[in-house]
């Protein structure tokens, strides 16, 4: 839930990136610090094993002006996608406002994909929250493969399992590349903008 | 959803963080939600630290613990308290929701510290108790 700061002005957002493990859900974040890196002033936070998976945590700030007289304040966060996880990626879902729900397109992650949206559903469910009310938008990352005939879902096949109920904004993504990661950033923020700027009038 | 407090509440904070806290020789606290939003913060003048990354994995933190709590059947840890060679970090459970947190040094003791920290949260928390958060 975002806190309005009338006295500074000022509101801080919740977005959390969300996925199967490996699913690039940590790669979304270093891309978008590097690419916005002279705006972005401190350090990304990430919380890690030795073996680069999450363990808790990746955390960016990015600020991205004013909206309506106010700072707005975006606090872009991962969560660890490995189903073992849980207790962790609950914590990191308090007080959401917005979700990317970063897919791997691989054809052998179509089952992890499943499960991890119905564990989001699920999780969101704890804090009396709907997946079908929240912001959300749907990333099919790692569309880059393909040209190593690695064997992708198609862009029909992964609406059909994650979004044919959510019926909400989806890209195909490389976020090793950069392709649509800005695009997939820039409508969450501006779709959970819309439902905080109708409370700031 | 959004949440929000009163200028006039905000002021009343942020002076009680200042002359409570701050007046007596704390470093920086300040005063966050359970998901990572700062409400108030205060800080001597000297250093300045990345507020935003700190609430988030004070926060998170606060969280992980209470979790553990729960799980070896007591209820809440309401303090937590990590020791430093030079710097101290001191969590205040506030209600359900909040937390209050202050950095000091070795020059101030920790039960002056803890005295200081619980006059102060006991005149915030009917501030508090006012809004609804996350
Ligand atoms: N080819 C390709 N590889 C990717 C892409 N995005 C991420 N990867 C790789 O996939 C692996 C996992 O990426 P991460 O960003 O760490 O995945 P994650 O979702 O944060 O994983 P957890 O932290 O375990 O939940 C890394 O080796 C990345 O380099 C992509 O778009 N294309
Ligand atoms: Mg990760």
């Amino acid at each position: 839930m975002a806190f309005v700061n009338p006295k500074r002005k000022e509101v801080q957002v919740k977005i959390v990136y969300y996925g199967p493990g490996r699913g690039g859900k940590t790669t979304n974040l270093e891309y978008v610090y590097q690419k916005f890196n002279e705006r972005i002033k401190t350090e990304m936070v990430t919380i890690k094993t030795h073996g680069d998976r999450t363990l808790f945590f990746d955390f960016l700030p990015f600020d991205i002006g004013k909206v309506n007289g106010y700072d707005v304040k975006i606090q872009l966060y991962t969560v660890p996608g490995q189903v073992k996880y849980n207790a962790t990626r609950r914590l990191v879902l308090r007080g959401v406002d917005g979700i990317v729900f970063v897919a791997d397109s691989m054809s052998v992650r179509r089952e992890k994909n499943i499960i991890s949206l119905k564990n989001l559903q699920e999780n969101l469910a704890n804090y009396k929250k709907s997946i079908f009310k929240i912001p959300i938008v749907l990333q099919y990352n790692k569309s880059d493969l393909d040209e190593q005939g690695i064997p992708l879902l198609t862009f029909e096949t992964l609406e059909k399992d994650l979004n044919s109920k959510l019926k909400t904004p989806s890209f195909k993504a490389s976020a090793i590349e950069g392709t649509n990661v800005v695009q997939t950033m820039k409508k969450i923020i501006s779709l959970t903008m819309a439902s905080i700027v109708k409370e700031l009038r | 959803m959004t949440y929000t407090l009163g200028q006039k509440q905000l002021d009343n904070i942020e002076d009680l963080l200042q002359k409570d806290l701050i007046d007596i020789g704390v470093r920086c606290v300040f005063l966050i939600d359970m998901a990572g939003n700062i409400i108030a913060n205060r800080d001597n003048g000297k250093i300045k630290h990345d507020v935003y990354s700190l609430a988030a994995l004070a926060a998170g933190n606060f969280g992980a613990v209470s979790a553990m709590a729960k799980i070896i059947g007591e209820g809440e840890f309401s303090l937590l308290f990590h020791k430093g060679k030079k710097e101290n970090i001191h969590f205040n459970k506030i209600l359900t929701e909040f937390l209050l947190i202050t950095i000091f040094s070795n020059e101030i003791s920790l039960g002056f510290l803890r005295l200081k920290v619980t006059e102060t949260v006991d005149k915030i928390k009917k501030t508090l108790e006012s809004i609804h958060a996350p």
